[in-house]
């Protein structure tokens, strides 16, 4: 286990800048997850960290030993890359051995330590096997297996689960989980799936352009998102949103959206006359028969223009008027597509961003 | 369900197809073997019938292999095309795959021009390479030695480029696994890329290995002690200025293409692959 630290890390590819001034601290045994657009940095980032990009400028340092200038094999850490890298002419158990036999232990301790990470991973009848002839998610537990046998300060995975299916990734992950509850070491993961983000991380970073948008909890980002890119990264369906003026109008509080629509706010801590963009949640949209909304709450009214019924909920896409609205049903009614509804939404769980920054108001 | 009207019809068309690719490749065939049907039955043929054109000796005779194997100096030239060809061939299977890989899996200044510059060695002709070798080989005293005769091969333009560019299809991802796994860049070619390459490598050391066996000019400007010659300057040997022993120079290319023959059965899936995979040679 270790902290990890990076400080101010830049990285120029040419005259282009893939990450800008990321600043982190990684606490021992912390689980903290890069997520991400393609071509975010995060990746890149991860590289830096594992020794296989260099450093334009800033600090790395693991355990509190800078490493910008240390050679991979020299940082302790291991790596799962995302098409697993596993060695082709090998078969499992010397793919996993591989990285011990580098480091000239005993005999008898590589055995042992490959044998209890295959126990762990449920590899024991596949160590004879080679790559070519192994499922996706075998190939994926062995390197894992070859990561873990190292016994490393930091795991480093990089989209490991990017090409399991969703069935096999939904499991790979919780496997993941336990063998971090297990080893507890201290890892760095990027991928650019915002679940496995949630479901795994202690802390997410959330990057877009090659800088940190946010650094946070599952909750904190999913709650208090700190900029409309995570609001509009985290989630799914993704937060909808409503961009206009605040303003007054017959003693109550509302948003003059650009496209004419009035949303009535009840009341809002936003100065009048800010432009801002409304967010809220599909998830915490009520259907509602009325139009007027209880206390505490506001009404946003839409037509359907999809239907998208997911057996335990129902999905229902929506013209509001100002934009497109995405709203989520968990009940036995069907809808088509043209009828008018109503949803009702708790003011506390809306979210206001400027509108030109895109920054949490 | 099959339509059967369908089929015949187009067996019907593909057939005129069929029957001039076949004739084709009939005639193509006995083009290719005609000559070493020939040289086989020459060297069972005696002095006087070798200028008959026919296929089956009146009398044949072993005299030819006897002589060959008895009185010349034939075991010491296949010994020592064996040793040039197979020296050659472990240089150019190390040093081209080793120069390859550092091309195709290191980023560094003047990577490209280092490569141009192995790939226009290419474009140059062995004849006009042959003085300035000559020179060379007098000055360092290499002329009738092994050494002489296989330097000028033991690192090719051409297996650079073939290993340079197989390396380059390696994902490097294997390469970032195995140099986290704590190897160095050296292990990693030799554990990891090696390995994986072992098809190019084998079409590789195939074409250099025959083109050693057959190399002709070099090996004869570079020797002038019959102890020291290859197998074709040594079968070139058997012509007199005012003779020509066919029969015997049949016998010696009968004999010299045994072991490329064996070459050829063992490793005839490599050898198809190589082509198909080097595209270039045959």
């Amino acid at each position: 286990m270790a902290e990890v630290t990076l400080d101010g890390v830049r990285k120029l590819f040419g005259s282009v800048t893939a990450v800008e001034d990321f600043t982190l601290s990684i606490g021992n045994g912390e689980f903290v997850v890069f997520v991400g657009p393609s071509g975010c940095g995060k990746s890149t980032t991860l590289r830096m960290l594992a020794g296989l990009e260099d450093v334009s400028s800033g600090s790395i340092s693991i355990d509190g030993r800078a490493v910008n200038n240390i050679h991979p094999k020299d940082r302790d850490i291991a790596m799962v890359f995302q098409n697993y890298a596993l060695y082709p002419h090998l078969n499992v158990y010397d793919n996993m051995s591989f990285g011990l036999r580098a480091k000239r232990l005993p005999r008898s301790e590589i055995e042992s330590r490959t044998h209890d990470a295959a126990e762990i991973l449920g590899l024991g009848d596949l160590l004879k096997r080679r790559p070519g002839e192994l499922s996706g998610g075998q190939k994926q537990r062995v390197a894992m297996g070859r990561a873990i046998v190292r016994q490393p300060k930091v795991f480093l995975f990089d989209e490991p689960l990017s090409n399991l299916d969703a069935k096999l990734r939904h499991k790979m992950r919780a496997e993941m989980k336990l063998l971090h509850q297990r080893v507890q070491t201290t890892t760095v993961y990027v991928t650019h799936d915002q679940v496995e983000a949630m479901t795994l991380a202690d802390r997410i970073v959330i990057m877009n352009e090659g800088r940190i948008e946010q650094v946070g909890t599952p909750d904190e980002v999913y709650k208090q998102p700190a900029s409309q890119f995570v609001a509009s990264f985290i989630g799914s369906p993704a937060m909808n949103f409503a961009t206009g003026m605040i303003s007054n109008s017959s003693r109550q509080t509302i948003l003059e959206t650009h496209s004419g629509v009035d949303i009535g706010l009840a009341s809002s801590h936003v100065v009048q006359g800010r432009q801002v963009h409304l967010g809220f949640r599909p998830e915490h949209m009520q259907l509602a028969d009325v139009a007027k909304p209880p206390k505490g709450h506001i009404s946003i009214s839409g037509d359907i223009t999809v239907v998208e019924p997911m057996g335990h909920e129902t999905v229902l896409t929506c013209d509001g008027g100002f934009g497109e609205i995405v709203g989520k049903y968990e009940g036995d009614k069907h809808f088509r597509p043209g009828e008018s509804v109503y949803f009702h939404i708790r003011t506390d769980r809306l979210h206001y961003f400027d509108l030109e920054t895109g920054i949490r108001i | 369900m099959i339509d059967v009207n369908a089929t015949m019809a187009r067996l019907e068309r593909a057939r005129p197809g069929t029957v001039i690719l076949w004739t084709l490749l009939f005639l193509g065939g006995v083009v290719m073997i005609t000559p070493i049907v020939f040289m086989a039955a020459t060297s069972f043929k005696t002095g006087q019938e070798v200028y008959e054109l026919s296929i089956i000796p009146d009398k044949p005779t072993l005299a030819n292999y006897v002589f060959i194997l008895q009185e010349s100096k034939f075991m010491r030239w296949m010994l020592n095309s064996l040793w040039v060809a197979t020296f050659s061939t472990a240089s150019v299977l190390f040093f081209d795959s080793l120069v390859g890989y550092t091309l195709a899996k290191f980023d560094f200044r003047g990577r490209h021009i280092v490569f141009i510059a192995i790939l226009s060695t290419l474009m140059i002709p062995t004849e006009m390479l042959i003085i300035p070798w000559y020179m060379m080989s007098r000055s360092f005293g290499w002329i009738d030695t092994y050494w002489g005769i296989a330097f000028p091969g033991l690192m090719t333009g051409f297996g650079t480029f073939l290993m340079r560019q197989f390396f380059m299809s390696l994902p490097d991802e294997l390469i970032e696994a195995a140099r986290i796994d704590g190897w160095s860049e050296f292990a990693i070619w030799w554990r990891i890329a090696m390995p994986l390459v072992i098809p190019a490598l084998s079409a590789l050391a195939i074409f250099h290995f025959l083109g050693n066996w057959t190399a002709f000019i070099w090996p004869l400007i570079v020797t002038n002690d019959p102890d020291i010659y290859t197998i074709p300057v040594g079968i070139a040997s058997f012509n007199g200025e005012f003779q020509m022993d066919w029969e015997i120079v049949m016998t010696a290319s009968c004999l010299a293409t045994l072991p490329t023959l064996l070459v050829f059965l063992l490793l005839q899936k490599f050898i198809i692959r190589g082509i198909m995979l080097a595209g270039l040679k045959g």
